[in-house]
């Protein structure tokens, strides 16, 4: 099978040239997971860019962005595919007289009674694709299963039709908040990235691609004060989206060096929660 | 390579980390792809396939670094030493250019302490990385004075360099250097950023000091050996008791997100897998849709009970840490419970649920338990007969049959009489009496521990050393 990556390196411009920056744990284990045909567990703080990364792959790749919105009470007829029964229904009805029962039978439960869901549409498609499935620890331990098949052989059982295997791997990226443990039997059939908060330099480097109309000193002070304020101890940390719509925040206002005063007042695009904001208005301000 | 990773992969199992078979087919395949020249990348690729839990990566970085150390030369792994010692080289003839001094063989002895310094301010004032490391390296050399076989752990040289380059002095310096640099005062934002600036760079020279200091025992020593002693536990394992500062760091940084994940289980289990009896008037008031005939049964909403729980916790010296994280563990789940009431006690009690109450920063909550509370009545020392006679005169009454109550403490009652009766009495008028002892088993009941004493009277007696073990009971509990 023909490799989407050439090196770690190529992995990395690519996404630099689709303005997402990514380290050498990103970049390795992406080109990883398209060498081994293996899905990617990426887990970490909200806002970091685990969804990001999936969308860049695919903008990268030139494959077509399949979502899976996961969450509580998600079913095999949401995820997998369902039987379309009013179609079924129809045809039955259509000419009762002429067929005989095996004949229906063969034919209502054929591809064209089929609803396909995300997780078929992925392994039948016929182009590119990349698989989301987003926020996979907000369904139960006992759903999880349902994706197994597909994680581990990139194929799906429908009883009425047989196996469906894939014509070409996709590349599958899970993603977790890590609101809850996932299962062993998932956790192995993946490989593992944990994406953090970016260091400072890079976290200017975001600053610097995603607001382009922001100063250099400018994103080198945004950086710095975001990196301050996630040291203290909050209930919610500034992600990085927050950092950039901070950073464009200050943009429109026409900032061009932050002072105590004018990161107070704006704290509140970096910091959802009240007392956290005070605690952080708090910090800034003093010296120790 | 594949007895390199097998070894590498026994190592791993053997500081704690599970490692599944697949997980080590998977290692292997993928070091295939990977040039092994390129280190880091080496590394993320091991990581990618052996370590599936983010708490467990510092544990698997330690052990990396240790077992390839070693070996790496032959395979290519560790980088070239030769250029740091070049850099070296480099920095002291500027150094000695700029100085005129006569010595300029380029020994490496020749630089004076204060000379050192010099540089490492320099670098840090830059932040320049390599130079950064050529210094820790060339430190370590000069000061830990480390000796081959010498039986002493890694933290005695790491302090021994420390103390020799006296970084907090290094901090003001450095935040003179700045403020000159900008020609007059930083505002007090500038100035807290610059600070946290060069916190992180010391911060970051610290932990290459660390590293130099490993490699050049596990040289001395060996890996295996090494591997031994660095063997750290894992955060969810490690003793309440016994834990160091920085391990009582990662001890809070481990239970906020474990909180998270037991009160979205607890949630989940009320929610899920009970259903209540027959609904026996709604069956009937819906079969009138359906003529009469109870097509649809309709059930009973399950409402079960939330328990109220009261914790009664030790807070003297040898167990506070243990109490105060059960009691962050019990208030940040405070949703699962109806209603939370917490006492503390030495040898007189205090009831310290106001301290929670309306405060969102747990934090902020404990410290003033331990310093706001009263809780001593004689000497400050544990005395748990008192304690509870006290406890049960006051609030006693508070107790009824909805109620749990977790005791907690190691039972060391400094050889008072133990008034067990007043746990008895407990347990007939609650619904449940836990008791929950950080000690291991084996040292129970002896010395002045009376656990038994108490514990006879109790629902069960639970050892609770760890995250892990806290988090199984309170997961029972609720």
């Amino acid at each position: 099978m023909a490799h989407r990556f050439e090196s770690v390196q190529q992995v990395r411009d690519g996404l630099r040239d689709v303005h997402y920056l990514a380290d050498d744990g990103i970049a390795g284990v992406a080109f990883l997971a398209d060498r081994l045909g293996k899905p990617v567990l990426v887990e970490g703080p909200a806002g970091t860019g685990k969804t990001q990364l999936a969308k860049s792959i695919a903008e990268v790749t030139g494959a077509r962005l399949i979502r899976l919105q996961c969450y509580e009470g998600l079913d095999e007829s949401k995820a997998l595919y369902e039987w379309n029964y009013k179609k079924q229904l129809l045809r039955i009805q259509a000419d009762r007289a002429s067929d005989s029962w095996s004949e229906v039978h063969d034919d209502i439960f054929s591809d064209e009674f089929l609803l396909t869901r995300p997780l078929l549409e992925a392994i039948s498609a016929d182009d590119p694709v990349v698989l989301l499935i987003d926020e996979v620890d907000r369904v139960e331990v006992e759903t999880e299963a349902l994706l197994l098949e597909i994680l581990s052989e990139y194929q799906v059982s429908i009883p009425e039709l047989g196996t469906i295997t894939a014509k070409q791997i996709p590349l599958v990226f899970l993603t977790s908040n890590n609101t809850r443990e996932l299962s062993e039997a998932l956790k192995r059939r993946c490989l593992y990235l944990h994406v953090d908060y970016p260091d400072m330099d890079r976290e200017k480097q975001i600053v610097l691609t995603k607001v382009p109309e922001v100063s250099d000193n400018l994103a080198d002070q945004i950086a710095r004060i975001v990196r301050s304020i996630r040291q203290l101890d909050l209930k919610k940390a500034p992600s990085v989206s927050e950092t950039i719509d901070w950073a464009r925040t200050l943009v429109l206002l026409g900032i061009e060096h932050i002072d105590a005063q004018q990161a107070k007042e704006t704290l509140h695009i970096l910091l959802k929660y009240q007392t956290d904001i005070a605690k952080a208005a708090k910090e800034l301000s003093a010296t120790k | 390579m594949l007895e390199l990773l097998a070894g590498f992969v026994n190592e791993l199992r053997a500081a704690g980390l599970p490692v599944s078979l697949t997980e080590n087919l998977d290692a292997m395949e993928a070091v295939q792809h990977i040039p092994i020249e390129d280190r880091e990348a080496f590394k993320y690729a091991l990581g990618a396939t052996l370590v599936k839990n983010n708490a467990h990566w510092r544990a698997f970085e330690t052990v990396f670094e240790v077992y390839f150390s070693l070996r790496g030369p032959q395979y290519k792994l560790v980088e070239d030493e030769s250029e740091l010692d070049a850099m070296w080289r480099e920095m002291q003839e500027q150094l000695s250019q700029g100085q005129s001094q006569a010595t300029q063989g380029g020994a490496m002895d020749a630089l004076t302490p204060e000379e050192i310094a010099q540089l490492l301010m320099q670098a840090l004032l830059n932040g320049d990385q390599a130079m950064m490391r050529a210094l820790a390296r060339q430190s370590v050399q000069r000061f830990a004075g480390m000796e081959p076989g010498r039986p002493v752990g890694g933290t005695y040289y790491l302090y021994r360099t420390l103390r020799n380059l006296d970084l907090e002095g290094m901090l003001e310096k450095l935040l003179d250097a700045s403020r000159q640099q900008v020609g007059g005062e930083l505002t007090e934002l500038e100035e807290r950023l610059e600070r946290d600036e060069y916190d992180d760079r010391i911060e970051k020279f610290k932990q290459e000091i660390e590293a130099e200091i490993r490699r050049r025992l596990v040289a001395d020593r060996g890996a295996e050996a090494m591997a031994k002693t660095l063997r750290k536990p894992l955060p969810e394992d490690v003793e309440f008791m016994h834990a160091s500062r920085d391990e009582m760091v990662n001890l809070k940084k481990a239970l906020q997100p474990l909180t998270r994940k037991l009160a979205a289980r607890l949630a989940r289990k009320r929610r899920h897998g009970r259903r209540g009896p027959l609904d026996f008037r709604s069956t009937v008031r819906h079969s009138l849709s359906y003529g009469g005939v109870p097509a649809e049964p309709k059930f009973k909403y399950p409402r079960p009970a939330k328990p109220e729980l009261m914790v009664l916790a030790d807070i003297s010296g040898s167990v506070a840490a243990f109490a105060r994280f059960t009691l962050m563990l019990v208030y940040a789940i405070q949703g699962q419970f109806s209603k939370v009431r917490s006492f503390v006690f030495i040898d007189g009690v205090d009831e310290v649920t106001d301290f929670f109450r309306g405060e969102e920063d747990l934090a902020n909550a404990i410290h003033r338990v331990n310093t706001e509370a009263d809780v001593v009545w004689v000497d400050g020392h544990s005395d748990y007969g008192h304690a509870f006679e006290v406890f049960w005169e006051r609030f006693g009454k508070d107790v009824g049959p909805k109620t749990t109550v977790l005791l907690l403490g190691d039972a060391r009652n400094n050889y008072h009489a133990s008034q067990s009766w007043v746990v008895k009495e407990m347990r007939h008028k609650a619904r449940h009496v836990y008791w929950l002892n950080p000690e291991p088993r084996s040292y129970w009941n002896t010395g002045d521990s009376i656990v038994n004493d108490y514990g006879a009277h109790t629902d069960g007696v639970y050892e609770c050393r760890n995250l892990r073990q806290l988090e199984g009971f309170v997961e029972k509990l609720a």
